[in-house]
This record gives structure tokens, C-alpha cells and sequence, in this order.
């Protein structure tokens, strides 16, 4: 039984590291968007904006 | 209000962009005309193509673009041209602080609820271990050790998670009433205090558990609550962005610059051109012109202003050009008046007491009785202290309202959900529960029961040559009647060539003869024409060579109204009209719609008098209305519905705002009603019903911390389904005409 005092917290660490990840994506406003995030990952159009940075470069 | 107006002329919209870095400016854009995930590519793809744009991100739940461009290289309106030319509509937006703090209140709400979730499943799997245990093959330091570790999480955890709770109940004693947050704090901390005691000494049972998974679900109402209210508040928001509304503002140099409304100041000096709204309330300095007030009085007939006259926000210029100076904010104004007469009204309102809250008055303090009483009775039965204790704590863990807290908001959510997807937006989540309650309701005329715009009515003697002149010299126009044509005759293509006459109306020529749309001197009318001309109805007049005819515009019921009519009174409705509108206007619009009971020529006061009346009567009145001097009258009523085609200020009465040009979202919204007060009540219900079980098992002291989650979840889980129904019960009758709400949103537009 001494192993749970391993376990236990090590299970509660992971549950936090989750907790950490959500606070996270909450300040970084990662569910404003939650319909168009759906979409965007279809497309590469993201990279629009940089290609124009590095001509200018 | 117009397009093409609003690039030929010089346009700053600086007060809605903001400076994010040197040479940098950025502004958020409501969007409309957005109907699938590729119009993202497209928007963000057109806007990378222009040079200058640095930044072009579209938010698709809110449809909203957020821009960012170089100040040197690119104007603002340049880029809402190219949307334009897209096909969708764009307006700048002015992000404001209450949306702020919305957002603010969402995250925090967020954060209590993510917290709560992790502490009671790593509760949870402690507390499964211990109960599973029960056989004997765990020794007492194991079950203590995994008890100071619940102990270890849910303090800290409650201590954030149930905050929106407490303060909630703080501020509830400080004003000496009990609310639901009461008992479900009390509660929470008395289970967490006793677990804490009862870990100490080393005892069976810890409460760890109960008082977090009481804290997730109540906390999941919450989010739920707040999401609905963030959506329909940006949806709406976004609609009011979307009109564009524009004043042409006169600069010290003596050029004019379109400029937001909401930039203007008093004392500004606007000019006013035929066809466009008065962007705000002032007196006229220079010029003389017909007005339409219909949005302010009811009145469809137009009146003549001149210098010195008053003008109020909405009303449309008919034909001359004004020079107004802006008043807004003058005492004794006309806004001043209705919102006076608005807040005597709305204090009636406010004591209309919520399902919820009438359930939460007598719910509380029988909670806490029977807590007592349980307490006092093991004690006069013999039972120690501290057994006593821990039964009337149980007793009020499994009291506390979870099911009951859980049963209205989730209705609302649902409901108005169902409500949303169908173009009607509600103000508040109370609002479901008062439009249950209508027995009696009143329209409003104009704009109301009838179309914001006239409509052709003589369509069918008119020569088809004619008609298709007409429809295509309106397109050329920027009068309201010819505006109006254009609604009634549409798909039309304008003429290449075609001239504008200041007061008179267009002309262009069209296979080598000149057409002519205007006035009756404008076209040569004379009376010899053996034409009738329908009374109150408004006339121009459509020539090509030597052919004339008279076109007649008339206000016309909304699409749907008879049916919609018809379909309250199979509801068992009662239905009244009250009007600004003269006499001759309503009468024969009652008598279309079979409506018996009918006023006309009334001010705002006298609509809450008549309202007042009814009430006095024990009815219950759902207001639906429009106008400016509808706004005292819909604040007044029980329930009040706009479309959104409503000046401001009766929106922001309103308990709840429809989109479709159609009148069938009246029906519709009282028909939710009343399915989410019945699903509400049965919800109610349940939670008592649950609570009729556990409290007897409770008080004779039977509940163990298992049996309290499975009880707890089990009721919660009930109820939420049972919510669900509001949205199955609300597609079986949904009769909605395809594409009216966009339709309509465009025409508004112009």
C-alpha cells in the first residue's frame, strides 16, 4: 500500500498540469472562436501574413 | 443608410479605430452575409490581397473581423468597400465596456468551474476508492490518509470555485433577504467543516465530495447562463453595428465628412440629405423639408418642417436638404419625456417576482427549518450531540438546491437557444417566463402590423413597360418612395444614363425616349387621367414618351400578420391595436386583420393608460411595438416584443427582439413561452420530488456520502434532460420562410 503515496500524488500532479493547460488557454483567449478555430486548421491560408513580412525583409 | 453614398463621400471613422502600434491602427468590423466556414478564407483572403492590411483575423462565432492596417497606406473605408464589393456587409463596431466586463465575468466563471471539475474528480477518486473499500480490505491510516488528501484539495478549491456564491449570498444578508446562494453556501461550508472534524477523528464518512460536485453543477448552470447572455447580446450588438447609421457632419473648413453617429456632439451642425434618417435629435437651421415621423408617432402622413422646427433621431427626411444642429441631451426634448414616462413604467414591472425567486423565498427557510428540526429531534430522542449534528448537516447537503438551482437556468439556456437560431433575441432569461404568462396582447400599428416601408398596391393596372421603367429608375434614386419601389419591384437593373432632380425625382432615357419618376409636375400629370387615387396613400408618378401612370404606395401588413393573427387568437389570445396612427390608417388594417378592438390618434401616455387599464383588469399584456412613443408602453406591459426594426430605445425595452420581416415570430416566441415555463415547472417539480425521497432518508440518518453523490448527480442530470426538451419541442413548429431575416437585414441597410 506504501506505493500510493507515490501514486497519488503523482496522479494529482498530472491533474493539475491539466488544470495549468486550461487556465492557459483561457488567457490566451484560445475559446473566443470556437466555430472558426474548427475550420482554420483546414486551411494554410495562415501563413498569408507572413509570406508578406519576410518581402518586406 | 446607403452604400454607395458612403464611399463617394469623404468618411472618417476615427472614432471607432485605435492606434496599436506606430503607423498602426486597428478596429473590429460586424459582418453580415456570412452563411458557411469558406466565407472565412474569403474574407481573410480579400483583405491579405490589399496591400497595407497587416492583420485580418475573423472571429466566426461572433462574425466578427478584427483589422489592423497601415495608416500611410490604406483608408478604413477603402477596405469596407472591398467587402462590399464581396457581398457582405460591413460596419465598424464600438467595442464597448459593458461587453468588457461581460467577458470578464465569463472567464472568471470559467476559471471557478475548470478549478471546481479538476477538485471533485480527484475527489471523487479518492472518495470511489474508500467506498469501495467498505469490505474491510483498507485500514483505517489508508482511509485517513486519502481523506486528508481530499481535505488537502477541496479547501483551497472551494475557497476559489464557490466565490461567485458567496459574494452573491454576502450581498443577499447584507440587504437582510435569503436567496438560493444562501443555503448552497451554507451548506457547502457546514459539509466541508464537518469533513474536516470528522477526518480529525478518524471517522467513516467525509463529505469532501458532495460539497464539490454541489459546487460543479451549480457552477455549470452559471456558464451556461452567461453564454447565452454573451451571444445574444453580441448578436444583437452586431445588428445595430450593421445599420451603418452615418451623419454627414459639417468640418470648421465648411466641407462635411460622414462620421459615426456615435461621434457626434452637441451643438455639431449636420446636413440631411432626402432619403436618409435624422442621425439625432435638433433643431433645423437651414432648409425646409417633408418629414416622415412614422418611426417616432405612428403617423404615416408626412409633415413640413422648417427653421427653428424640432426633429427627432429616426425620423426620415423626405425631400428637402436640412441643416440640423444637434441638441441630444436638451432638457424637455421628446426623449427626455419617454424616458421619464419609461421609468415611472418600469417599476411596475419589477414586481413581477421570477419562478426561481418565489421557489428559492419559501425553499430556503425550509431548508434551514428542517435542518433544525432533524437536529433538535435526534437530541430530544437521545442521540449525542455530535450525531445530531452530523445528521442535521446531511440533511442540509442533500436539501441544497442543486437540482432545484440547475432547473430554471437550464430551461432558459435551452429555450433561448431555440429562440436564437430562429431570429429572435432575448434581452433576459426572465423574459421566457413573462411571455408565459401573457393572456392579452397589443400591437402597435405602424412598423408593427404593417411594414416599416409602403408597398405597391396597384401594381395590376399598371402597364408592364411602365412597371419595369419604374422599378429601374428607382434604383437611381435615393428618395424613400422610390426606395420603397425598389423593395416592391425587385431585380431590376438600372438605367445607364439617368439624372437626379433635387426635389422632383430621376430621369434617364431608355431606347431613345426619355423616362421620367417624381412628382406629379415632374411627369406632367394632370387630372384628366381617369386614375383613382386611394386615399392615404403616397403617389409618384412614372412617364416614358407620352404614357403616364400614377404608382400608388401604401403601408402593407407584414408577411404572415393574418396568419399570425389568426394562430394567437386559436391560442386563445386576446387582441387589441393601439395606435399614434389618424383613424383612417387603422381602421382598415383591424379590419383585415379581424381585430375588433382598436384605437387610434394615441399619445404615450394615453398607450399606458389603456395598457394600465387592462392590467387593472388582471390580465396579463404583451406589448409589441416599435415607435419611439411605443417605448414608455413596452416598458409598461408584462412582456414586450420589437422587431429590429425598432428605434433604439424601444429595443432596449424590449424583452425580446425579432429579425424576420415577418409577424410569425410573435406566435413563436409566446409558444416557447409557454413550453419553457411548463418544462421549468416540471423541473420544479422533479427537484422536489428528489428532495421528497432523501430528506426522510436524511433525517433518519441513513445518508452516507455515497448515497448523497448518487442522489445529487442522479436529479441534476434528470433535470438537465428534461430541459433539453424545450429545443425538440420548438423544431416540431417551426414555419419559417426561407431567407427573410437576411432579406430584410439587407433592405435595412438599404
Amino acid at each position: 500500500m506504501n506505493i500510493l503515496v507515490v501514486l497519488v500524488p503523482a496522479a494529482l500532479l498530472l491533474g493539475l498540469a491539466g488544470l495549468a493547460a486550461f487556465m492557459w488557454a483561457l488567457r490566451a483567449n484560445q475559446f473566443d472562436d470556437v466555430e472558426g478555430s474548427a475550420h482554420r486548421i483546414l486551411s494554410d491560408d495562415d501563413l498569408r501574413f507572413s509570406d508578406r513580412h519576410n518581402e518586406h525583409k | 443608410m446607403n452604400a454607395g453614398g458612403l464611399i463617394r463621400d469623404r468618411v472618417d471613422f476615427s472614432i471607432l479605430t485605435r492606434p496599436i502600434a506606430e503607423g498602426i491602427s486597428e478596429m473590429d468590423l460586424a459582418i453580415d452575409g456570412i452563411d458557411c466556414a469558406a466565407c472565412m478564407d474569403d474574407i481573410e483572403g480579400a483583405m491579405a490581397r490589399v496591400p497595407g492590411v497587416v492583420k485580418a483575423r475573423l472571429n466566426l462565432t461572433l462574425r466578427r473581423l478584427t483589422l489592423s492596417w497601415r495608416v500611410a497606406e490604406v483608408q478604413p473605408e477603402m477596405l469596407i468597400g472591398v467587402l462590399q464589393s464581396k457581398g457582405y456587409g460591413a460596419f465598424p463596431f464600438d467595442l464597448q465596456r459593458s461587453a468588457d466586463a461581460d467577458r470578464q465575468l465569463m472567464q472568471f466563471l470559467l476559471k471557478c468551474l475548470a478549478v471546481a471539475a479538476f477538485a471533485s474528480m480527484n475527489i471523487m477518486l479518492l472518495s470511489v476508492s474508500v467506498w469501495s473499500s467498505d469490505l474491510g480490505d483498507m485500514n483505517s491510516e489508508t482511509r485517513d490518509f486519502f481523506h486528508w488528501l481530499s481535505a488537502l484539495i477541496a479547501l483551497p478549491a472551494a475557497a476559489y470555485a464557490g466565490q461567485p456564491f458567496f459574494r452573491s449570498a454576502i450581498a443577499a444578508l447584507r440587504q437582510r433577504s435569503l436567496n438560493m446562494d444562501v443555503p448552497i453556501s451554507l451548506g457547502v461550508i457546514l459539509a466541508l467543516t464537518m469533513s474536516v472534524y470528522e477526518t480529525a477523528h478518524h471517522a467513516e464518512h467525509a463529505y469532501f465530495d458532495s460539497a464539490m460536485m454541489l459546487l460543479l453543477f451549480l457552477l455549470s448552470g452559471r456558464v451556461l447562463d452567461q453564454m447565452m447572455r454573451r451571444r445574444t447580446r453580441a448578436a444583437a450588438a452586431n445588428l445595430t453595428a450593421l445599420r451603418g447609421e452615418m451623419a454627414a457632419r459639417f468640418e470648421p473648413d465648411g466641407t462635411f465628412l460622414l462620421v459615426p453617429v456615435s461621434a457626434l456632439r452637441r451643438n455639431d451642425i449636420v446636413l440631411v440629405r432626402p432619403g436618409e434618417a435624422v442621425p439625432a435629435d435638433g433643431l433645423v437651421i437651414a432648409g425646409s423639408s417633408q418629414i416622415d415621423d412614422s418611426l417616432i408617432t405612428g403617423e404615416t402622413l408626412p409633415h413640413a418642417v422648417k427653421v427653428d422646427d424640432e426633429l427627432y433621431a429616426g425620423s426620415i427626411n423626405l425631400d428637402g436638404v436640412l441643416q440640423v444642429r444637434v441638441t441630444a441631451g436638451a432638457q424637455g426634448s421628446l426623449l427626455d419625456h419617454m424616458a421619464r414616462l419609461i421609468d415611472a413604467a418600469s417599476e411596475a414591472r419589477n414586481h413581477y417576482q421570477i419562478l426561481a425567486d418565489r421557489a428559492s423565498r419559501i425553499y430556503a427557510p425550509l431548508v434551514h427549518l428542517t435542518a433544525l428540526l432533524s437536529f433538535t429531534g435526534w437530541m430530544m430522542a437521545g442521540a449525542s450531540v455530535h450525531d445530531a449534528l452530523i445528521i442535521a448537516i446531511s440533511v442540509l447537503i442533500i436539501t441544497c438546491p442543486c437540482a432545484l438551482a440547475l432547473a430554471v437556468p437550464a430551461v432558459q439556456v435551452v429555450a433561448s437557444g431555440a429562440l436564437f437560431r430562429q431570429g429572435i433575441y432575448l434581452n433576459s432569461g426572465q423574459a421566457l417566463e413573462r411571455l408565459a404568462n401573457v393572456d392579452w396582447i397589443v400591437f402597435d400599428k405602424t412598423g408593427t402590423l404593417t411594414r416599416p416601408q409602403p408597398g405597391l398596391v396597384n401594381k395590376a393596372h399598371i402597364a408592364a413597360p411602365l412597371l419595369d421603367i419604374a422599378a429601374r429608375l428607382a434604383q437611381s434614386s435615393h428618395h424613400p418612395l422610390a426606395l420603397a419601389l425598389v423593395q416592391a419591384l425587385p431585380a431590376a437593373r438600372p438605367l445607364d444614363q439617368v439624372e437626379e432632380v433635387p426635389g422632383a425625382g430621376v430621369r434617364g432615357i431608355y431606347k431613345g425616349v426619355e423616362c421620367r419618376l417624381g412628382s406629379a409636375a415632374f411627369c406632367d400629370w394632370t387630372m384628366t387621367n381617369h386614375h383613382e387615387i386611394e386615399p392615404g396613400a403616397s403617389v409618384i408618378y412614372v412617364r416614358m414618351g407620352d404614357e403616364i401612370a400614377p404608382l400608388m404606395l401604401h403601408q402593407q401588413l407584414r408577411p404572415h400578420a393574418a396568419q399570425t393573427i389568426a394562430q394567437l387568437k386559436e391560442m386563445g389570445f386576446k387582441l387589441s391595436i393601439l395606435s399614434g396612427d389618424r383613424m383612417e390608417a387603422v381602421a382598415p388594417i383591424a379590419q383585415a386583420l379581424n381585430i375588433a378592438d382598436w384605437q387610434a390618434g394615441l399619445k404615450p401616455e394615453d398607450k399606458i393608460k389603456a395598457l394600465a387599464a387592462l392590467q387593472a383588469r388582471r390580465q396579463h399584456v404583451l406589448m409589441v411595438g416599435d415607435g419611439l412613443n411605443d417605448a414608455p408602453a413596452l416598458a409598461a406591459a408584462n412582456a414586450s416584443l420589437s422587431p429590429i426594426s425598432a428605434v433604439k430605445l424601444s429595443q432596449a425595452q424590449a424583452d425580446a427582439v425579432f429579425i424576420d420581416a415577418s409577424l410569425l415570430p410573435v406566435a413563436q416566441a409566446l409558444r416557447l413561452g409557454r413550453l419553457a415555463r411548463r418544462l421549468m415547472q416540471q423541473n420544479l417539480i422533479l427537484a422536489v420530488v428528489y428532495n421528497a425521497i432523501a430528506v426522510p432518508l436524511a433525517i433518519m440518518g441513513e445518508v452516507t456520502p455515497l448515497i448523497a453523490a448518487l442522489a445529487m448527480s442522479g436529479s441534476s442530470v434528470l433535470v438537465t434532460l428534461n430541459a433539453l426538451r424545450a429545443q425538440t419541442g420548438m423544431s416540431e413548429d417551426i414555419v419559417k420562410p426561407a431567407g427573410t431575416g437576411h432579406a430584410f437585414l439587407r433592405s435595412a441597410q438599404g
